[in-house]
């Protein structure tokens, strides 16, 4: 009896890597999904199934399934993966320096004057004396 | 953004990012906040949000962080975030300004 293809452990390679790269350029738009990366961990969840099947289907039935390497190695790569993920997202997102010296409420906010995206600088006074409020975001700049 | 417009709140993103960079990022996006250019990360150092070696090449970038100032230079609210991913939420902002009741301009 000629023997199926594993297919299934290379479907469930490609959504394990869909899980991660998916992650940046689509779930971080939006704070729903990226606060906590549960579409992701879902994704994951799905691969690791599709892996599970296909290694029981290449160890388990031989006779119908090949694929005993290439379902090992997949998932081993699956796994390699979904650990990057989680250490990207659990890990390193939380290596934030403790910021003790930054000022708290209540102190002045120490003035500045930047250059603006179109070219001209900018001064914290300034934006004070024409708003109610000023809201400063510091962010880490676009990759 | 509208909502912070609404209320007479001005919101400036600062980074290490040139002005050219950010000039991208807010047509990209659509933003349309003041973005504005702190390239060798001195008025990010005077907030004390430095993130040392942390950006592109081991260069010094900030840390995220959000401080609210009133029109008397005072800050009236600040977040710290644990987590590089994870911002205030507008809604939070907007909460916090409605509470604090600033004086109007």
């Amino acid at each position: 009896m000629r023997r199926s293809w594993n297919g299934l452990a290379w479907l469930g390679f490609a959504v394990a890597l869909a899980a991660a790269a998916s992650y940046i350029p689509i779930f971080v738009r939006f704070a729903s999904t990226r606060d906590v990366p549960w579409v992701n961990l879902l994704l994951f969840l799905a691969a690791g199934w599709m892996l599970a099947v296909s290694l029981k289907r290449a160890y388990g039935e031989p006779e119908r399934y090949g694929g005993k390497v290439s379902s090992a190695v997949l998932s081993i790569l699956a796994l390699a993966i979904f650990g990057i993920f989680c250490w990207g997202n659990f890990v390193f997102a939380r290596r934030v320096p403790v910021a003790s010296e930054a000022p708290q409420a209540g102190q002045q906010a120490p003035d500045f004057t930047l250059v603006s995206a179109g070219g001209e600088p900018v001064s914290l006074a300034s934006l004070l004396k024409s708003n109610r409020a000023v809201l400063l975001i510091f962010y880490r700049g676009y990759w | 953004m509208d909502d912070f417009r609404a209320r007479g709140v001005a919101i400036a993103a600062i980074s290490v990012d040139s002005s050219a960079e950010s000039r991208k990022l807010s047509q990209d996006r659509g933003y349309s906040f003041i973005f504005l250019s702190d390239p060798q990360a001195q008025t990010i150092r005077r907030y004390g949000v430095l993130h040392p070696g942390a950006g592109e090449h081991g260069r010094d970038i900030a840390r995220p962080a959000e401080f609210l100032v009133d029109a008397k230079g005072l800050i009236r609210w600040v977040n710290l975030t644990d987590d590089i991913r994870v911002r205030a939420r507008p809604e939070v902002v907007l909460e916090e300004i409605d509470y604090l009741q600033l004086p109007p301009k």
